[in-house]
């Protein structure tokens, strides 16, 4: 089990800095993230966007933003758990908390703080008959390891760049690919627009156009994909793995069940110190709410030096807590 | 008075009119009238959280542009006459229009 004072579920702008912001009060901490990389939004929805209204930085690319925040908590050592959803969370009899994920990664920890934005980006799934029936057995949204569709019939559902990268990549691993989409054209980059063209052409894919996925059978296993084209006439054809690629769209998830008091997807928070109405759990960032509030990264970034002056009182019961300048100390590591 | 008719995710109907002129896109009036989508983006044709399916008067619209068209190729359900209303400026061109959320209800 992984021991932390801090566990930080979210691993966006506002969760970075709180590492940096609970570094400099001596508490140690172990962010999660659903998604494989750390930057929440900033990574996965606007990474090559310029922000304006970051203090100091007239302006700031999303991405640069993220990457100078790792730099500047990279002397904190904090843990990562990457492309795991948190779960689970139970209080100890101390107080203290075991938070724990999908892939049953624990962590304990004196506080929790959910920096968790606009909630877990999950995959956009297509409406297909036994989809969620064969998830794991066939069935998965992301290509984690390529070598394990090595020599298999793969299918590939979608029309972005993901879904074209990953047929031109698979074409040199698979047995068989196929990919389905319910247009004509493709409205990725043109480069791959074509080379997919090119790999049908050459008989070394199968494309399906102006067609979708209905239903999916198999036995335990996936077996078989069945395509509706435009004109409803039906195909089905034998396949191992199915790999829908839609894009991602955020969800609460299992956070909503915490008992803790939540409105339209946010979480209310004492803005003295941005505890929630559970002990030891605090809410920064996006996906907190309080009258006035703005959901800004500088605002995130405000909350998450507050938060560390409240938690440090749950890490550290037995010292004092007297506030200083990082102009003083400089930034003192563990 | 421009009006137009917002079809939610039960199918219920509600007219919906707007004084000439307002630089609104329709992502921005159904937010204000309380429909819930989450056009995460805020408008910048990248989230895909604001679809909209336009039951009658796409001819009437303007073209999409290439962002919009890409972010409509991503979703499992968009179809030819899908739009993102964050990409649809309330003028004179949807007067008429009958247009059905399609985005999944944020939870
Ligand atoms: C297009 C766009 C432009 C923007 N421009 C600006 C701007 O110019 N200036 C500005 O200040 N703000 C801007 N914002 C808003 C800004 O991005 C957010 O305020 C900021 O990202 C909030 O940070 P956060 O760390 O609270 O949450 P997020 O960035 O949303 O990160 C939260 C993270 O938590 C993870 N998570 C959630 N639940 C779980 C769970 N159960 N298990 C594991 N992981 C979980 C998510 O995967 C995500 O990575 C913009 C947003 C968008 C979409
Ligand atoms: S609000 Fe994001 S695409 Fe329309």
């Amino acid at each position: 089990m992984i021991t932390t004072d801090i566990c930080i579920i979210g691993a966006g702008p506002v969760g970075l800095f709180a590492v940096f912001e609970a570094g400099l009060l001596k508490m140690r901490c172990h962010l999660i993230d659903a998604l494989p990389q750390v930057g929440g939004q900033l990574s996965e929805i606007y990474p090559q966007k310029p922000i304006y209204d970051i203090p100091g930085y007239p302006a700031i690319n999303a991405q640069t933003l993220v990457d100078n925040l790792m730099e500047q908590i990279a002397p904190f050592n904090p843990g990562f758990t990457l492309g795991e959803r948190v779960e689970g969370l139970e209080r100890q009899e101390d107080g203290s908390y075991i938070v724990t994920t999908t892939d049953s990664t624990a962590i304990h920890c004196q506080v929790v703080v959910i920096a968790g934005g606009l909630g877990c980006f999950e995959p956009r799934k297509p409406e297909i008959i036994n989809l969620e029936r064969f998830e794991g057995k066939g069935v998965s949204y992301m290509v984690k390891n390529p070598e394990l569709l090595r020599d298999r019939r793969v299918v590939l559902a979608g029309g972005g760049d993901s879904a074209l990268d990953w047929t031109i990549f698979l074409a040199g691993i698979a047995k068989e690919v196929t990919l389905v989409h319910r247009s004509d054209s493709f409205r990725g980059a043109p480069d791959s627009a074509e080379k997919v063209a090119e790999l049908a052409k050459q008989g070394r894919i199968n494309l399906i156009l102006q067609s979708n996925i209905t239903s999916i059978n198999g036995n335990g296993h996936l077996q078989e994909v069945t395509v509706t084209a435009k004109d409803k006439s039906e195909t089905t054809f034998m396949a191992d793995n199915l790999i829908p690629l839609f894009g991602l769209t955020p969800k609460l998830g299992p956070i909503a069940n915490w008992g803790l008091t939540i409105d339209k997807s946010a979480i209310h928070v004492n803005v003295a110190d941005f505890s929630t109405n559970v002990e030891r759990i605090y809410a920064i960032g996006d996906i907190n709410t309080y009258p006035g509030k703005l959901k800004l990264i500088l605002c995130g970034f405000h909350e998450a030096a507050l938060m560390c002056q409240s938690a440090f009182h749950h890490v550290h019961p037995d010292q004092k807590l007297s506030f200083k300048y990082t102009t003083v100390n400089g930034v003192p590591t563990f | 008075m421009i009006s137009f008719t917002v079809e939610d995710r039960n199918g219920e109907r509600q007219p919906i009119e707007i004084p000439e002129g307002i630089n609104l896109s329709l992502m921005e009036v159904l937010k204000a009238s309380d429909y819930t989508i989450l056009a995460t983006c805020g408008g910048l044709a990248i989230c895909a959280t604001c679809h909209v399916q336009v039951l009658n008067g796409l001819d009437a619209l303007p073209e999409p542009q290439d962002a919009e068209l890409d972010m409509l190729d991503t979703l499992p359900d968009a179809d030819s006459d899908s739009r993102l209303s964050c990409q649809i400026r309330i003028d004179e061109t949807v007067d008429g229009a009958i247009f059905r959320i399609k985005s999944e209800e944020p939870i």
